[in-house]
């Protein structure tokens, strides 16, 4: 299968003051289309880090990324931005909503930097809180929503531009046992019934089962590879 | 302008705060309202100095002394007079000898000296076409609900006419109003001298007094002395005097009057600068996660700079529109509270658009450096609350 990410020799040195911490080693790796990638590894590890670098929140001091054929490392804020806007959604372990605005709203804000008519962009969030089963809370504040409908709104703000690939920094750590599920369910649909490549940092081996595989980060550098079935 | 909403919901996130924050912005552009009135009226009353340019010249001894009408060519050759005109004391009353109006007897040239005096250019013409016309202040219109082509009745205290009755008959051609009422002629009436002089046995050609207008304010005291030079040592010697004496300390006062409003101004500016500056820097900082949310989906720095900008122009638009709105309404309500005798603090179009090229300033201003730090702002470091 062709590789949606690919990453060569990429390092990032993050500056304090004078003193230069090199949070990633030299990674190598490829991410198939339609993968859904586990990563874990322990705290301070550098998982964030790496999926900031995938989803092009920020560059990488040394090597290449390349997503769905875009040198990314290469694009300026501006192109980044707009890049991020049109192929990768983003879910948070806080679900990050805009609090001020509905559920609805929330969803369609990702629409805003497209050309669809407001009626287009009512039309598709509706679509994808459907697709989350949260159709019936569309007019909900994130206030009034549960943790898990919190985070099953951001999903579908995530996916409501129709991105590539979908990034989550620990999507269920925030939750309980049984929300959790629902949203790694939901994310497995969308990996299996959508295409959508997914790479999920988490710290719950459980949460893990859910992806096709695991990758395991320690002190900057990837270590060991786990196939799932 | 999709975004909007995101805006509007930014801006009243914090509902007590933003309220606070307009409040405090509706009270600026209030007293900006208010003290731009007090200024303009000033510079108004400045203006209708058209009284310093004009002198009054009567008889030394007696108002009631009348003056000839050969003064009149004479007054007119002393260098800087530019026009003459002459009035005569009628004493008209309407109805009831109780019911006083003042009523002159005046020159063609009379309107000519007053220009701040407005009438129709046709109730003009049919003024100087018509000897028994009259020209009615609108006030004394309205109050006696008169229409031009009524007759109106008068009585002289004084003066007959050719019949030996103080009756007098004239008919309404027109009307005299001013802006803002300020001018005493929209409370008075006046009639052709000439149709008054031929009319009356007892005038036989005098004059109640003149009023000259001077080409340069500035050699007022110069001229007036020459006019009253003309008669000294004569029968009618005259004393002439500004119009309004004291109107040359209002060119000192207004530039007084404009001096203190700038400085309030300034002043109360300065302060709502600083108070929604620092509304917006806090709204700004407690939103810097939602921020770095907007740029994570795809939401340009510039365009993130633009909302914050667009946000605390929009909290001064709304806050200085309510303002301004609030002086007409109170400006409106000033003369019926105040029976008239206040005229009122009219929003003209020149303060609205003062007032709201004030706002947007500040507005700039104070938007601009949250919205730079929000434009700044490092999306991961942002979101890991760092
Ligand atoms: N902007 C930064 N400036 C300085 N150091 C940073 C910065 N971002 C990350 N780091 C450091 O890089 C290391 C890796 O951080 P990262 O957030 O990627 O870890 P992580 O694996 O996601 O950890 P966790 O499981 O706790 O979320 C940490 O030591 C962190 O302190
Ligand atoms: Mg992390």
């Amino acid at each position: 299968m062709a590789n949606l990410v690919e990453i060569r020799n990429v390092s990032k040195v993050y500056e304090r003051g004078k003193q230069k911490v090199e949070v990633l080693h030299h990674i190598e790796l490829d991410i198939a289309k339609g993968d859904f990638l586990a990563l874990m590894g322990p705290s301070g590890s550098g998982k964030t880090t790496l999926l900031n670098l995938i989803g092009g929140l920020d560059s990488p001091t040394d090597g290449s990324i390349s997503v769905g054929g875009e040198r990314i490392d290469r694009l300026g804020e501006g192109a980044l931005a707009k890049w991020r806007s049109e192929h990768v959604g983003f879910i948070f372990q806080f679900y990050n909503l805009l609090p001020m605005l509905s559920a609805q709203k929330n969803v369609e804000l990702p629409l805003l930097l497209t050309n669809l008519s407001a009626a287009q962009r009512k039309n598709n969030a509706s679509i994808a809180l459907q697709l989350v089963g949260l159709a019936e809370r569309a007019s909900h504040k994130p206030t009034e929503l549960s943790g898990g409908q919190q985070q099953r709104v951001a999903i579908a703000r995530a996916i409501v531009s129709d991105p590539d690939l979908l990034v989550c920094d620990e999507p269920t750590g925030d939750l309980d046992r049984q929300s959790a599920e629902d949203v790694l369910g939901l994310l497995q649909t969308l990996n299996r019934q959508h295409g959508k490549t997914i790479i999920m940092v988490t710290h719950d081996p459980k949460a893990a089962e859910y992806a096709s595989h695991t990758l395991h980060l320690d002190k900057g550098t990837l270590v060991e590879q786990a196939q799932h079935a | 302008m999709k975004y909007l909403h995101l805006i509007w919901a930014a801006l009243f996130r914090r509902k007590t705060r933003t309220i606070l924050t307009l409040l405090s912005i509706i009270m600026a552009f209030l007293l900006f309202g208010l003290l731009d009135a007090v200024r303009v009226s000033f510079a108004e009353a400045g203006q209708s100095a058209n009284g310093a340019e004009r002198l009054q010249t009567g008889a030394k001894l007696s108002f009631i002394q009348p003056l000839p009408k050969s003064l009149q060519q004479q007054i007119a050759a002393v260098p800087g007079v530019k026009d003459v005109a002459h009035a005569n004391w009628f004493g008209g009353a309407y109805q009831d000898p109780h019911n006083q109006i003042f009523t002159f007897a005046v020159s063609d040239n009379y309107l000519d000296v007053y220009p701040e005096v407005e009438v129709d250019a046709n109730d003009r013409k049919a003024f100087d076409a018509t000897a028994d016309g009259v020209l009615v202040g609108d006030i004394l219109m309205k109050k006696y609900k008169w229409k031009i082509g009524d007759r109106l009745p008068l009585q002289s205290q004084i003066f007959p006419n050719k019949e030996g009755s103080k009756n007098w008959s004239f008919q309404i051609v027109g009307t005299m109003k001013s802006k803002d009422n300020k001018a005493f002629q929209s409370q008075m009436i006046v009639l052709h001298w000439k149709t008054f002089d031929e009319t009356t046995p007892y005038n036989r050609g005098a004059v109640g007094w003149y009023v000259s207008r001077v080409s340069d304010v500035n050699q007022s005291d110069r001229v007036a002395k020459a006019i009253d030079a003309l008669s000294a040592n004569s029968d009618h010697e005259t004393k002439t005097q500004t119009e309004q004496a004291a109107t040359k300390n209002w060119i000192k006062q207004m530039a007084d009057i404009g001096l203190i409003v700038t400085s309030i101004m300034g002043a109360v500016f300065f302060t709502l600068v600083l108070l929604t500056g620092n509304t917006m820097m806090q709204a700004v900082r407690e939103r810097t996660n939602e921020l770095a949310v907007l740029k994570t989906i795809g939401f340009s720095s510039r365009k993130v700079l633009g909302m914050v900008l667009a946000e605390s122009v929009m909290l001064l638009l709304l806050g200085g529109l309510v303002g301004l709105a609030l002086v007409s309404i109170i400006g409106a309500a000033l003369p019926a509270m105040s029976g008239g005798m206040i005229n009122g603090a009219h929003v003209g179009a020149k303060s609205w658009g003062l007032g709201i090229a004030l706002a947007v300033a500040i507005g700039f201003v104070v938007g601009a450096v949250p919205a730079l730090r929000a434009m700044r702002l490092n999306i991961v470091d942002a979101l890991a609350g760092r």
